[in-house]
C-alpha cells in the first residue's frame, strides 16, 4: 500500500515538473532582459509594440468573427442532425475531422488556387475578401472542435421533445433555435468558441500564407529575432489560454440544470 | 353526439412498409375527456401526434372546429400538449416556461404576466415562479407543464402519457386535478395512456386501441361491462376466462366441463358444435348459489388468499379456473382448499367472447 502511493506520487511529480520545469524556466528567462536583475522589461517591450497591439486586435476580430461563423454552421446542422437526420452523424463527424488529417498548408494553398484575383470569386483580390478567406479558413480549422462541443451539448438535453414542447406552443424555427436550443447548449458553444479563440490566436501558416497581419505571423518574425521578448509573449499567450479555460470553468456554474428526465 | 370538435377519419399512418395506424375513426364532442387506451405499440401515441402534428398521416384527414388542420404545421394548430418527460424549458423558469407560448403568440407583457400569475393559482403553485424546473419534484413540473399548455387558450388538450413518471400517489391526485381543471375550463382533452385505471377513473369516453386500430369506443361503464371484443376484454380489468361448446344454439344451452349454463339470446351468429370463449368479471361471481343468480357450475376451490377486507378465492372447475372475491365476513370462516363449492352467476353477466 505505501509503496503504491510511493509510486503514485512519483508519477505525479513527474508528471508535473515535465509540464512545469519549461513554464518556470520561460517565465526565468523572459524576466532577465535587464542585466543583474528580474524585471518585466520584456512584457514592457512586447506589450508597448505597436505592431503587438495591431496584430492581436487583428487575430481577436478574426477569431470573433470565426466563432460566429462557426456557431451559424456549426449549431443548426448539429442541432437539425440529431433531431432529423441521425443516420447521416457518422458522414458529418467524419467531414468534420477532415481538418486534422488534411494539413492548413493544402487547404490554404487551395484557397489560393480558387479564390485568387482571377478566378471567379477573387477573394484575394482585395484585404476584405482575404480576410474574410481567412474567417472562412478559420472556421474550418475549428470545425472538428466547435462541432464536437455543440453536440455533447446537445446529447445532454432532450432535443426533440423540447423542439416540440415549443412547437406546440406556437414556436417557429427561429424562436425554437436562439430561444430554447441555444440557451440550453450555451456552455457547450463556449467551451467551442475559446478552442476556436485559441486555434486562432495562434496559427501562422494560413494568416501567412494569405499575407494577413494576424498575430501568429508577428509571433514567429519576434521568434526569429528577438531573445526575451518570445518568451514573454509565450507566457502572455499561456495566460490567455488559461483565462479562456478558467472562463468556460466559471460559466459552466451558470448552465441551465437538466430537468428533462423525470425524477 | 353534437357537432363533432375533433374528427378523425379514416387515418392511416405507415413507416416505410410498417403499418402503425390503420383506418382509425373518432369523433370527440366538444369539452370532451377521450382517452386513448392500449398496450405499448398499439398506436395510440402516433395517434396523438398525427393530431398535433408531429407525424403526417398517410392518408385520411383531422378535423378540428370544422377546419382541416391535416396538413397544419404545429405550431398553426392552436393545440396544448402535455408531454411524458414534462419537457419543461431547462433554462427558463416557471413564470417564463407558462409564458413562453403566450410571448411567442404576442401577448403583451402586462397581459402575459396575469395570465401566468392565473395559472399558478390554478395549479396551487402561485409560489413557484420564480423556481427553475431543476428545482421542482417529478409532479410540480407536470403540473407546471399543464400550465404552459394551457395558457395560451388552445383549442384542444393533448396529454400523452402525462403520469406514468410519477410515483402512485402522485399520480392519483394528479389524475384528479387534471380532470377537475378539464371540467372546469370545459376544454376538448384526449389523453393517452397504458393504465385502464387511470383511463377507466378520469375518461368521459375511452379508445381501446390494438394493432393500430380502434377496438372499441365507448364510456367507462360500457367498455369495462359490454366489452366488444376479446382483446377489450382482456385488456381491461380482470377476466376468468372459460372454454364452451355450445349444445343447443336456439335455446342458448352452452356446456362448461360438462355442466350446462343458459346464454339466451347471447349466442348471435353460432351453431351447435362451436367452442365459445366465455368470460365473466370477478365481481360478477357468488361463492355457492345465490338469490338472483340463475346460472351455476360446481368446482373445487384450488387457492385461498386472505386479503383483509377481501378473499381471493380461486375456484377449479374441470380444466378452468374462475377468480372471485368475497367480502370478508368475521362470522363465516374463509373455505378450505379442497372444499367442493358451487358458484353462481347471472347469465346476463357472461360475455361471449368473439
Amino acid at each position: 500500500m505505501k509503496s503504491g502511493r510511493f509510486w503514485a506520487w512519483f508519477v505525479f511529480l513527474l508528471g508535473a515538473a515535465y509540464f512545469f520545469i519549461p513554464l518556470i524556466a520561460t517565465i526565468e528567462f523572459s524576466l532577465r532582459m535587464r542585466r543583474g536583475v528580474y524585471s518585466f522589461d520584456a512584457y514592457k517591450v512586447v506589450l508597448g509594440d505597436s505592431q503587438f497591439q495591431a496584430t492581436f486586435m487583428f487575430s481577436v476580430i478574426v477569431a470573433v468573427f470565426t466563432i460566429l461563423l462557426g456557431v451559424l454552421i456549426v449549431v443548426p446542422t448539429a442541432y437539425w442532425i440529431r433531431l432529423r437526420l441521425p443516420q447521416i452523424r457518422p458522414i458529418v463527424e467524419f467531414i468534420t475531422l477532415l481538418p486534422l488529417v488534411i494539413p492548413a498548408i493544402v487547404i490554404v494553398f487551395g484557397y489560393i488556387r480558387m479564390y485568387g484575383s482571377n478566378s471567379p470569386l477573387p477573394f484575394l483580390g482585395s484585404n476584405l475578401g482575404a480576410n474574410a478567406l481567412l474567417v472562412i479558413g478559420y472556421a474550418a480549422l475549428a470545425l472538428p472542435y466547435m462541432y464536437r462541443a455543440v453536440d455533447t451539448g446537445l446529447r445532454t438535453i432532450d432535443v426533440r421533445t423540447l423542439t416540440e414542447a415549443a412547437q406546440i406552443l406556437g414556436a417557429g424555427w427561429g424562436t425554437i433555435i436562439t430561444r430554447v436550443i441555444l440557451p440550453n447548449v450555451l456552455i457547450a458553444v463556449l467551451s467551442g468558441a475559446f478552442l476556436t479563440f485559441a486555434i486562432v490566436i495562434g496559427e501562422f501558416t494560413m494568416a501567412s500564407l494569405l499575407n494577413r497581419p494576424a498575430f501568429g505571423p508577428y509571433l514567429q518574425n519576434l521568434v526569429a529575432n528577438r531573445a526575451y521578448e518570445p518568451a514573454a509573449l509565450s507566457i502572455i499567450a499561456f495566460i490567455i489560454t488559461w483565462g479562456c479555460m478558467s472562463l468556460i470553468q466559471i460559466l459552466s456554474r451558470f448552465a441551465p440544470k437538466s430537468a428533462n428526465r423525470p425524477n | 353526439m353534437a357537432e363533432p370538435f375533433l374528427s378523425i377519419q379514416h387515418v392511416r399512418k405507415s413507416f416505410g412498409a410498417t403499418t402503425v395506424v390503420e383506418d382509425f375513426n373518432l369523433d370527440v364532442a366538444p369539452g370532451e375527456f377521450v382517452s386513448f387506451l392500449g398496450p405499448s405499440g398499439c398506436g395510440k401515441t402516433t395517434v396523438l401526434r398525427m393530431v398535433a402534428g408531429f407525424e403526417e398521416p398517410s392518408a385520411g384527414k383531422i378535423v378540428v372546429g370544422g377546419k382541416d388542420i391535416t396538413r397544419l404545421k404545429p405550431n398553426q394548430r392552436n393545440v396544448g400538449m402535455v408531454f411524458q418527460a414534462y419537457a419543461l424549458f431547462p433554462n427558463l423558469t416557471v413564470a417564463q416556461n407558462i409564458a413562453f407560448g403566450l410571448k411567442v403568440g404576442g401577448m403583451p407583457k402586462t397581459d402575459a404576466d396575469r395570465r401566468v400569475a392565473e395559472m399558478l393559482d390554478m395549479i396551487k403553485l402561485p409560489q413557484m415562479a420564480d423556481r427553475y424546473p431543476y428545482q421542482l419534484s417529478g409532479g410540480q413540473q407536470q403540473r407546471i407543464a399543464l400550465a404552459r399548455a394551457i395558457a395560451p387558450k388552445p383549442k384542444l388538450l393533448l396529454l400523452d402519457e402525462p403520469l406514468s413518471a410519477l410515483d402512485a400517489k402522485v399520480r392519483v391526485s394528479l389524475r384528479d386535478e387534471i380532470r377537475s381543471i378539464q371540467k372546469k375550463l370545459g376544454i376538448t382533452t384526449i389523453f393517452v395512456t397504458h393504465d385502464q385505471e387511470e383511463a377507466l377513473s378520469i375518461s368521459d369516453r375511452i379508445a381501446v386501441m390494438y394493432g393500430g386500430r380502434a377496438e372499441q369506443v365507448g364510456t367507462p361503464f360500457e367498455i369495462y361491462n359490454r366489452p366488444a371484443t376479446k382483446f377489450v376484454a382482456n385488456f381491461v380489468g380482470t377476466l376468468n376466462v372459460l372454454e364452451g361448446k355450445v349444445t343447443d344454439a336456439a335455446s342458448g344451452k352452452v356446456q362448461v366441463n360438462s355442466q350446462e349454463v343458459s346464454l339466451k339470446g347471447k349466442l348471435n351468429g353460432s351453431k351447435s358444435g362451436d367452442t365459445l370463449s366465455l368470460a365473466l368479471r370477478p365481481e360478477a361471481i357468488s361463492l355457492g348459489r345465490q338469490p338472483g343468480h340463475d346460472a351455476s357450475l360446481s368446482g373445487e376451490i384450488a387457492e385461498v388468499h386472505f386479503l383483509g377486507s377481501v378473499i381471493r378465492v380461486r375456484v377449479g372447475i374441470g380444466g378452468n379456473t374462475v377468480s372471485l372475491d368475497t367480502f370478508n365476513n368475521s362470522a363465516t370462516p374463509p373455505p378450505a382448499v379442497g372444499d367442493k363449492t358451487d358458484i353462481s352467476f347471472s347469465s346476463g353477466d357472461m360475455l361471449v367472447l368473439h
